[in-house]
């Protein structure tokens, strides 16, 4: 084990910030689930296209709660890390989605995701 | 075939007998490096086809491209008399550029090379001689002969014609067989665009692929030919085959033929093949009078001067190949006298007057072959060059009489056309061409004619050969002087062929020329404004200088009478001399050069006799008889009292002969029976095997097409094209997986 690795081990379990005390991983990993399910279940019941993509937003910050959860159990930033690329990209990927949503709203004035079935076999 | 290794057995008792000199050894030393201008030989005529090419595609609407070709050919001409008088004792090669080497190994014979080289021996120069003047002169009666077709068909014409040029440059002056290949293929194909030049013409188009497709069958006996030589020799460069073939004839000179290997007994068995197609020999001549098809100076150069001669000239040039093997030569022998028998029966009952030409040439090349057979290699060098000229003459003669009188070949159709005004050359040229055919006394075709025949009798074992070619030569004389008492003498009469093209308009009747028609096809309609034309100032010079020509060669006979005349004095400094082979040994087995072998000079050949007489000096007066005769009996059938164009003597004789005139007439039936035997099965086979390939190989291909196309149209409808259905199917899909992940972890 080097320096930088038995630094970090001391300064995570030092008080600042807290360490995981009386919240566990579990607990992270429930709400990330429960997050993620809630998404899940809006995705695949709504039909509107804006809250369809809310949902997916939903899923994508469970997945990265529990990214975050792992890294810190772990004792590392990777997970950290990872979450802000991922952060970065759904920003981006929401203006994108937005303005697909506002095109598709413009051709058929409905915001009905079976309105659109294009590429049927 | 024991018949005819006996007959080689005499043969060669032939070839021991030969005297030889120190003079004979001199022409198989090493070659020389040769002058670079030589290669300028074949470079001139490609310089040609390029020029006639541009002059296509500038649309050059005048003669200018006949002129520009007339230009190179005569370039060409000259250099090669240049090279014919810096002729030195040794052959001489040039090589214009290295063309491949492969090597795959150290040792002997892992080294391919064939160069773009050019050897040159007498032999070289006496075949480019006739090839490139003639080819000149044919030029220059072209320019007058096509001017119906002036534009592109007419560049078309002479980009071919130069092309052909260069193609029989390389095939006589290449140093290697692969070049001499090349320019087989090149006077091929050549030959192929030039029958087939009046595209629009369905028998032109017929006749082009026949003439194409027959020569394959005989390239491909060239081509294992090749592939044996190098297989055995380990090279095919001439100067290198030579050499590795003189221990084979010192085994010959020792007797002891049997020890020379089979493989190299096959190689001028298979070498004889290619000649017998492209020089239109027995099994595969029938292309040749098809051949007739292309425009008259093609004809004149391809079908009967050069060309066809190529087997002549490969058969000459590789002949040590030849002597060394026990069967060739006495094949060639036979095939070769059968053939001008055949042929000229065939001839004596045609009508068309440029189908008896063909026939002619086709009996003339026999009478090579057999020159070559009965060991005269001079004898058939001197009847190519002879038969060059008035074979050149008769034709030219002929496309003449077609062109004024739009197209009409049918000797029963024409009738006193020496008569008439502006015909006197054409008539003239006619005759001397006919006499030199006839082999008339003192004309050339009577001394090379004369040289063949007799040495078939002084040769002993060929005495049948000398026979038939005897034979032949009565028959020659009967239908030659049949086309020129029905056409040139005789009473006044011509019937135009239906080819009467307006020369203000001469582009649209550009494919209509020479129409070929059989008899009965059409009557006796006159046309009304119908006047035939003389022919103008050079197809009128060149006949002159042809006939000049065909008769002054009787004049190289007297030249070196001791070597059999100019050209055996030219034969004997080359690879076709037998004698000079023998000798070649004696240099080798002394090993210091210096022959010089008195114990030879006294030797005399083995000789054969003509009825108990030396056939070399009663051929003169046999072979005149001869001749005399069918000239005679022409004279009686065909002229003497008829009235008509139509009708001769010859009509109410005939049928005493039974069907035997008809059959004559129908060619012996070969074609049909070739169609019988190999076209009509080949059609019958590639059909069966055409609805195996449909129904089998193509059944089993598309039934794997149909695999995929099922397995799509099974999986389609799972593409809804509904996003939910595809968010529902990605979430079931994960929670299967979860279910396994689950369910593994808790086994």
């Amino acid at each position: 084990m080097n320096d930088l690795s038995s630094g970090m081990l001391t300064l995570a379990q030092s008080g600042f910030p807290e360490p995981m005390l009386q919240a566990t991983l579990a607990h992270y990993l429930v709400v990330s689930l429960a997050m993620f399910a809630i998404g899940l279940i809006g995705f695949l019941t709504r039909r509107n296209l804006i809250v369809m993509f809310l949902c997916t937003e939903l899923m994508f910050q469970a997945a990265g709660l529990a990214l975050i959860a792992f890294g810190r159990y772990h004792m590392n930033y990777d997970g950290q890390t990872f979450v802000i690329f991922v952060l970065t990209i759904a920003a981006a990927e929401a203006a994108l989605a937005l303005a697909l949503v506002v095109l598709l709203f413009r051709k058929k004035d409905s915001l009905d995701a079976d309105a659109w079935s294009a590429l049927k076999g | 075939m024991i018949e005819t290794s006996g007959m080689m057995a005499v043969l060669h008792a032939a070839i021991l007998a030969a005297p030889s000199s120190a003079k004979e050894a001199a022409a198989f030393v090493a070659p020389e490096t040769g002058a670079w201008w030589i290669a300028l030989i074949p470079l001139m005529p490609i310089v040609g086809t390029i020029l006639a090419t541009l002059c296509a595609i500038r649309g050059i609407k005048t003669k200018l491209p006949a002129f520009l070709t007339v230009g190179c050919l005569a370039t060409s001409f000259l250099l090669t008399v240049a090279m014919f008088l810096n002729l030195g004792d040794a052959p001489t090669i040039t090589t214009a550029w290295e063309w491949f080497t492969l090597t795959w190994g150290e040792g002997e014979g892992q080294t391919f090379t064939a160069n773009f080289g050019f050897y040159v021996d007498s032999l070289t120069a006496l075949w480019m001689l006739f090839v490139t003047g003639l080819a000149t002169l044919i030029a220059l009666y072209a320019s007058e002969y096509m001017s119906h077709d002036v534009g592109t068909g007419y560049c078309r014409f002479f980009a071919a014609f130069n092309l052909f040029v260069f193609s029989m440059a390389c095939l006589v002056m290449g140093d290697n067989l692969l070049l001499l290949f090349l320019g087989w293929e090149g006077v091929g194909l050549c030959s192929y665009l030039l029958i087939g030049y009046f595209y629009r013409k369905p028998a032109a188009v017929a006749a082009a692929k026949k003439a194409f497709i027959v020569n394959r069958i005989g390239d491909l006996g060239l081509v294992m030919g090749i592939l044996l030589t190098f297989v055995h020799f380990g090279t095919i460069e001439y100067a290198e085959i030579f050499a590795k073939a003189a221990p084979y004839i010192e085994l010959l000179q020792a007797g002891r033929i049997s020890e020379i290997p089979a493989i190299a007994q096959l190689i001028p068995v298979l070498l004889m093949i290619g000649a017998f197609g492209k020089s239109a020999q027995l099994p595969l001549y029938i292309w040749l009078p098809d051949a007739m098809e292309g425009p008259t100076p093609v004809s004149a150069l391809i079908h009967a001067a050069t060309m066809v001669t190529a087997g002549v000239y490969l058969i000459a040039r590789t002949y040590p190949l030849f002597l060394i093997s026990d069967i060739a030569l006495p094949i060639v022998g036979w095939v070769g006298a059968l053939t001008a028998l055949l042929a000229a029966t065939i001839g004596m009952a045609q009508f068309d007057i440029k189908r008896i030409m063909a026939y002619s040439t086709v009996s003339q090349l026999g009478y090579m072959f057999c020159g070559l057979a009965v060991l005269t290699s001079a004898g058939a060098a001197f009847h190519v060059l002879t038969h060059a000229f008035f074979k050149a003459t008769l034709f030219l003669a002929c496309g003449a009489v077609m062109h004024g009188f739009a197209g009409q070949l049918d000797l029963r159709k024409l009738s006193g056309v020496r008569k008439m005004k502006g015909w006197g050359i054409v008539s003239i040229a006619m005759l001397v061409g006919c006499l030199n055919l006839a082999g008339f006394p003192f004309t050339s075709g009577y001394f090379s004619k004369d040289m063949i025949l007799a040495e078939a009798y002084a040769t002993p074992g060929t005495a049948l050969i000398g026979w038939i070619l005897l034979l032949t030569a009565g028959l020659t004389a009967y239908y030659t002087f049949r086309v020129y008492f029905r056409v040139f003498e005789g009473p006044v009469e011509y019937h135009p062929g239906d080819d009467l093209h307006d020369h203000d308009h001469a582009d649209e009747h550009g494919s209509g020329e020479e129409q070929h028609h059989d008899v009965g096809e059409h009557g006796d309609h006159h046309h009304a404004g119908f006047h035939p034309h003389a022919p103008g100032w050079a197809i009128n010079a060149v006949l002159a200088t042809l006939a000049v020509c065909s008769i002054a060669a009787a004049g190289l006979y007297f030249v070196n009478k001791k070597e059999h005349g100019w050209v055996g004095s030219m034969v004997h400094d080359s690879s076709a001399n037998y004698v000079g082979t023998a000798a070649f040994l004696d240099h080798a087995a002394h090993a210091g050069g210096v022959t010089g072998d008195a114990a030879h000079e006294g030797a005399t050949h083995a000789h054969g006799t003509f009825l108990g007489y030396d056939p070399h000096k009663v051929m003169y007066y046999v072979s005149a008889v001869v001749g005399a005769i069918g000239i005679g009996i022409a004279f009686f059938l065909h002229l003497l009292g008829r009235k008509h164009a139509e009708t001769a003597r010859a009509d109410k004789v005939l049928p005493a002969l039974g069907p035997i005139p008809k059959w004559a007439r129908n060619k012996w039936y070969v074609d049909e029976l070739y169609n019988f035997l190999i076209v009509r099965p080949l059609w019958v086979i590639s059909h069966i095997f055409h609805l195996i390939d449909k129904l089998f190989v193509d059944g089993l291909v598309n039934l794997f097409g149909l695999l995929p196309r099922f397995g799509g149209s099974a999986i389609r409808p799972s593409q809804s094209g509904v996003l939910h259905g595809y968010a529902i199917g990605m979430a079931g899909g994960v929670a299967i997986l979860m279910l396994v992940v689950l369910v593994m972890v808790l086994r």
